[in-house]
């Protein structure tokens, strides 16, 4: 029955996955960047199971962090930019907890939070940087004091120190490391022998999967092992630090993935719509999220017009000529 | 005449502020159309690149997001994060960023994070993304702006990436090593900062715009007195810009997108 006996203990479902690993109150990170590779899919199981509290660590994550934050999942957000591009120059829900005071919240940059993952990954506690001297990022902080004193919060955002290596003024921030509960990243293959390969850009996902306690891959295909060591050279992650591995294609849509399908510009117009007001976002979350009994049911919602209109040309990458208007 | 739209005059001014062999770090909208445009006339050796990894991407089609998978196509190299904010502030490359914003002030100095209070903002945007690291590590930045008195203002709500700081030397004496603001192109002209004082004066303005139209959207005292009006799009960059960068009309006849990253 199980064709892949090397992963046989981290291969399941999407929702086993996201119950054994995904608790309320959780730091989390997800991988992808505004419109591409957001692991949708597990968002949406997140949303179903009603977890809570959740603190998400972001450097650019859109639809993912947006849906999540709209569902009430969030409580803490530590976070570089929120937006889908010209679908949403801000994520919308996002928008709307900020300015309504609803979601405890911290700014950073993306190159920072960038290497907080790396810090986290290596095993340091901070890491230096010139970006963000002389910034608002520095003067304000956005976690009040009590909020400080909990666990997997720094108890201060940045330090600002000189160069202990030159005897001239030379000051640099530092940033404190992140090391998450969880990551979950949607990659385009894992290998029988639970190898991930991501094609296209890898963002930060390498460095949050690093830093993190336990990860959890989505992917779209799972490929023979002589697949995917034919060209070690393209892979991402070696299996060691994968605990989880859920075969869910399409698992970013409405986001791209590369190779695989291009961001879905109709319902991200929907949502942007659906999200503004707050019945039709309720709506939006019933019809796309709690009345979905599977992720079959999902894709034949998302029909096959729409799943052949995103596909990705292999030569490409991307949909070529997908009415984007 | 050629009638044009405002983010077709803006890309093109912008195009032309770079220089052959510029390393080109380019958001979406206006900003991509400018280094889209600055390539195919003015600089065959510049390299675009992107905050998100993707090193000079083929760009048949253009990106929506500095996320889309257009980015990463017909590339000389995908990589992370790491690796692009290694290359926008590496010593050896003169790197120049393009970047949006809702406020700048006279000195450079940009907003994309909130209005008002920080804590509880009367409006949120998306905050720094790669902004703030682009505006700290590159050679120097080109800024697009609507020109409106409430984005051109004397204090910004929220100092997200720093320009020229306050001005004088002031950004050196932060630890930034190199970088600044060059230009900043809005719908009006282009504008430009002062040598010693940084602070930003009027170079240009666009034909059908005028002197007094700059003054009266400026939220502080500028400089008018050497500006001279810009030369309009020419048929060629104009030809290049609508067949060739942009043939999807998807940013030249839309508004112009304020976001950055």
């Amino acid at each position: 029955m199980n064709r892949c006996p090397e992963i046989a203990d981290k291969m399941m479902p999407l929702d086993e996955a996201v119950r054994r690993f995904i608790f309320n109150g959780c730091q989390l990170a997800i991988g992808g960047f505004t419109v591409n590779r957001n692991p949708m899919a597990a968002a949406y199981e997140i949303i179903r199971q009603g977890i809570k509290d959740i603190h998400l660590v972001c450097h650019s994550n859109g639809q993912a962090l947006d849906i999540l934050i709209g569902a009430g999942c969030v409580k803490r957000l530590e976070i570089a930019y929120s937006g889908t591009g010209r679908f949403a120059p801000t994520c919308i829900r996002f928008k709307k907890a900020v300015e309504q005071g609803g979601l405890e919240f911290e700014d950073y940059s993306n190159y920072q939070m960038a290497l907080r993952f790396l810090a986290g990954a290596l095993g340091i506690p901070f890491i230096p940087t010139k970006s963000g001297l002389g910034s608002d990022l520095v003067k304000y902080e956005g976690f009040p004091s009590e909020v400080r004193k909990e666990e997997k919060v720094a108890n201060m955002k940045y330090a600002l120190v000189g160069n202990p290596f030159s005897s001239e003024k030379d000051e640099v921030l530092l940033l404190p490391a992140l090391t998450p509960d969880v990551t979950i990243l949607h990659a385009q293959y894992v290998g029988e022998d639970g190898t991930v390969q991501i094609n296209g850009l890898t963002f930060a996902d390498l460095e949050q999967a690093k830093a993190a306690d336990t990860v959890i891959i989505t992917c779209e295909e799972i490929v023979p092992r002589s697949f995917i060591r034919l060209d070690p050279d393209k892979n991402s992650l070696p299996s060691f630090f994968i605990d989880a591995i859920v075969k869910v294609p399409y698992g970013a849509h409405p986001t791209a993935c590369f190779k695989f399908y291009d961001y879905d510009p109709g319902h991200l117009k929907l949502y942007r719509k659906m999200a503004e007001d707050d019945n039709l976002f309720r709506e939006y979350l019933d019809e796309w999220v709690y009345g979905i009994p599977s992720h079959e049911a999902y894709l034949s919602k998302v029909g096959t017009e729409t799943l052949l209109k995103i596909k990705a040309n292999p030569a490409t990458g991307y949909a070529q000529g997908l009415d984007r208007k | 005449m050629i009638r044009y739209s405002d983010n077709e005059m803006m890309a093109i001014a912008a195009g032309r502020l770079v220089n052959d062999g510029d390393i080109v770090f380019a958001g979406t909208g206006v900003a991509m159309l400018a280094a889209t445009v600055a390539k195919r006339i003015y600089a065959p050796q510049a390299v675009i690149f992107f905050e998100t990894g993707g090193i000079d991407p083929s760009l048949e089609e253009i990106p929506m997001a500095v996320g889309d998978s257009r980015v990463m196509s017909g590339t000389s190299l995908n990589s992370g994060l790491i690796e692009a904010f290694s290359t926008v502030g590496h010593r050896k490359l003169h790197t120049i960023a393009f970047l949006g914003a809702a406020q700048v002030d006279r000195y450079g100095n940009l907003n994309t994070t909130s209005i008002g209070d920080y804590h509880k903002p009367g409006k949120r945007f998306s905050g720094s993304g790669g902004a703030c690291d682009a505006a700290a590590l590159a050679s120097g930045i080109i800024i697009f702006m609507q020109h409106e008195k409430r984005r051109f203002v004397e204090k910004l709500d929220y100092l997200t990436s720093v320009g020229w700081y306050e001005g004088g030397n002031s950004r050196q004496e932060l630890g930034l090593r190199r970088g600044g603001a060059l230009a900043v192109v809005t719908n009006l002209g282009v504008l430009r900062f002062h040598k010693e004082t940084k602070e930003m004066y009027l170079s240009e303005f666009f034909p059908g715009a005028s002197v007094k139209q700059v003054v009266e959207n400026t939220g502080f005292p500028v400089d008018v007195s050497g500006a001279k009006e810009a030369l309009p799009p020419l048929p060629e960059e104009l030809k290049v810009l609508r067949e060739e960068v942009d043939p999807q009309r998807l940013i030249c006849q839309s508004d112009m997108n304020a976001s950055p990253g």
